[in-house]
């Protein structure tokens, strides 16, 4: 054999194993889609919302920290800026549909992120994740004192509406319908960015910066587009939390919120396109279990075990073990 | 006559905190020469690769690539002019396969790299060129690799061939055949022969026998500055370059493995 005909050999298998990786990809989101279409005939609405809510978070933020290499420790202000923007408009403008509402929530986060991102970027490592802590908690102190929040007691009644004007959202299968189509929008969003040929980059970025930039690439600017769109997917989760609940509080701009994001993320497998979801869902059920029971009071420190036995002994998270596994063992 | 350099330094100076990493240095690099920068540990070689890479700023002096003073310039766009380094410690992207490395920087020069809509798909148009370059280190059979997995030497030569792919005029290496043992020696000694057919090098190199095969032109760097410069007969003869770089008395053969040794 000739070496051209090895060379299109190896070609031809390349194109194959890509065809067989989309194909699986198809049926695991056919699966995916499969499960949360059935979920509120068995599981309430609400509780599902919520976990699809943190999921798509937590799939934002994935998307810097996983597939960038950026450790941001204040996504927690682009998801209250989306839902307290979300929840102020439709609570003082009834002429606005909720869409037009959630839609300039999910606007104003993606501003923010672009001023988060434009005064970060050049830090790295730790210096990057406390200089996003620190603008979170400005954000932070200054929802506690804007008149428009609520301060401690939140942005109660919220109203859900009518999406598009026709749809009645406060049926909450209605709303469930619409939660899955904005997550599943934003899911295979998020799958399409890191394979795409901007993905490829930050992947050449993230595990070799100092090479990426001797082949040419001005990888700052890259890393900005990523932190802007993980801060507007982020804010958009946000924005459709406060429509769900009918609330926007404090509690999802506190430095809390950002731990549980990089919590849910590394539990699920950082990363990987399904660990975020399946950490979103894992942490709001446990947070959810114990607090009915008698160990309320101990949810954050058994949070915090779980944090540390992930970094500590299974750092790859369950998807990516499971990952591991199926190719040690499947070749 | 400035023109018959591809690159020229004037008066480069990088300070470290009053530290003189490199002291007033000249460099003239002449087109299509393979040009080597040689001297003791720390002499401040690798730190002239950041300076003109612009890895790091440098405190003074000038850097001009084909007459143009490129000195303002950032990292990613000297790369774009064609003047493209590689690293000390083997630089590859891990966790891609040696095609997926390579095409990162044919993608370089494309306008998709900012398309995060585009599929994956629309870069196997950069397939063919790809496997050409890889054909050309001999990696054609590792295209498929995952590069965490090569070996050390054919990491390099991915290395080499992902360098080559941006088509740079000027290749800067750093140490390309550190750690390696004489076989993978001298097949990099042929790939940086053959990669310098139609381009200039510049190399940073600590095997004196890989020099004298190789080099048309030494420059000797000690504590910062300029010692001295000439061919390889010039530069071996020199009792100052004996007395700094291979401890005196010693042969050139000799030198280069008291050299490499005082690398590992
Ligand atoms: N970022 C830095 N900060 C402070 N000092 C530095 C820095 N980089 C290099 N130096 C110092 O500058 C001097 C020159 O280092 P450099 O790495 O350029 O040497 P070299 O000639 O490449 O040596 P080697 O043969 O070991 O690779 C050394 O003394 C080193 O400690
Ligand atoms: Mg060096």
């Amino acid at each position: 054999m000739s070496q051209t005909d090895i060379q299109s050999d190896i070609q031809k298998t390349i194109l194959k194993q890509q065809k067989a990786e989309d194909r699986r990809k198809l049926m695991l989101n056919g699966i995916l889609l499969v499960l949360l279409l059935l979920a509120p005939f068995v599981m309430y609405p609400v509780f599902l919302m919520k976990i699809l809510c943190f999921a798509l978070f937590a799939v934002a933020f994935n998307l810097l920290f996983g597939f960038t290499g950026l450790l941001s420790f204040g996504h927690a202000a682009f998801l209250a800026t989306g839902g307290y923007t979300t929840g102020y408009l439709l609570s003082n403008f009834s002429g606005l549909t909720t869409e037009m509402g959630i839609i300039a929530g999910t606007l104003v986060a993606a501003v923010l992120g672009l001023g988060f991102a434009l005064l970060s970027i050049r830090r790295q490592g730790i210096y990057f994740a406390m200089v996003t802590l620190a603008l979170a908690q400005l954000v932070f102190f200054f929802f506690v004192q804007s008149p428009f929040t609520g301060g401690e007691d939140g942005l109660h009644g919220v109203p859900r509406g009518e999406l598009f004007g026709l749809i009645n959202l406060e049926d909450n299968l209605n709303m469930y319908y619409f939660v899955l189509v904005v997550f599943l929008a934003c899911y295979l969003l998020v799958q399409r960015i890191v394979s795409s040929p901007y993905g490829h980059v930050l992947k050449a970025i993230k595990q070799n910066e100092p090479r990426a930039v001797s082949l040419g690439y001005k990888v700052d600017r890259y890393k900005v587009l990523a932190f802007v769109i993980s801060a507007t997917l982020a804010g958009l989760a946000g924005s459709m939390k406060s429509v769900v609940f009918q609330l926007a509080s404090l509690n999802d701009a506190h430095w809390h919120m950002s731990g549980e994001v990089i919590l849910m993320t590394l539990v699920g497998g950082v990363g990987t396109l399904l660990g975020p979801v399946l950490g979103a869902t894992l942490v709001v059920n446990i947070e959810y279990q114990l607090g009915q029971g008698p160990l309320r009071d101990w949810v954050d420190p058994i949070l915090g075990a779980i944090f540390v036995l992930t970094v500590l002994s299974f750092r790859s998270g369950i998807v990516g073990e499971v990952q591991k596994f199926v190719r040690k063992n499947m070749g | 006559m400035s023109d018959q350099y591809v690159l020229e330094t004037r008066s480069l100076v990088k300070e470290f905190k009053g530290f003189v990493a490199v002291d007033d240095v000249n460099l003239q690099i002449q087109k299509g020469h393979i040009h080597a920068l040689i001297g003791p540990n720390g002499a401040g070689k690798t730190t002239v690769f950041n300076l003109l890479t612009k890895f790091l700023i440098p405190t003074r002096g000038q850097i001009l690539f084909k007459g143009e003073d490129i000195t303002p310039m950032k990292s990613a766009a000297i790369a774009r002019k064609g003047m493209v380094r590689s690293f000390q410690i083997s630089a590859v992207f891990p966790h891609m396969t040696a095609l997926e490395n390579i095409r990162v920087a044919l993608q370089s020069f494309e306008g998709s790299s900012f398309s995060f809509w585009k599929s994956g798909a629309s870069l196997n148009r950069l397939n063919k060129r790809a496997m050409e370059l890889l054909d050309s280190v001999g990696l054609t059979e590792f295209a498929n690799t995952m590069t965490v997995e090569l070996a050390y030497g054919r990491k390099r030569a991915l290395e080499l061939a992902t360098t080559l792919a941006m088509e740079p005029e000027i290749l800067l290496l750093d140490e390309p055949t550190q750690g390696m043992g004489t076989e993978d020696v001298d097949r990099v000694v042929e790939l940086v022969r053959k990669a310098a057919e139609g381009r200039t090098v510049l190399m940073v190199e600590h095997n004196l026998s890989v020099v004298s095969k190789l080099c048309d032109r030494i420059t000797v760097l000690a504590q910062g500055s300029v010692l001295t410069e000439g061919d390889y007969e010039a530069v071996s003869a020199d009792p100052r370059v004996r007395e700094v770089y291979m401890g005196t008395g010693s042969s050139g053969e000799r030198g280069a493995v008291t050299a490499e040794e005082a690398a590992q």
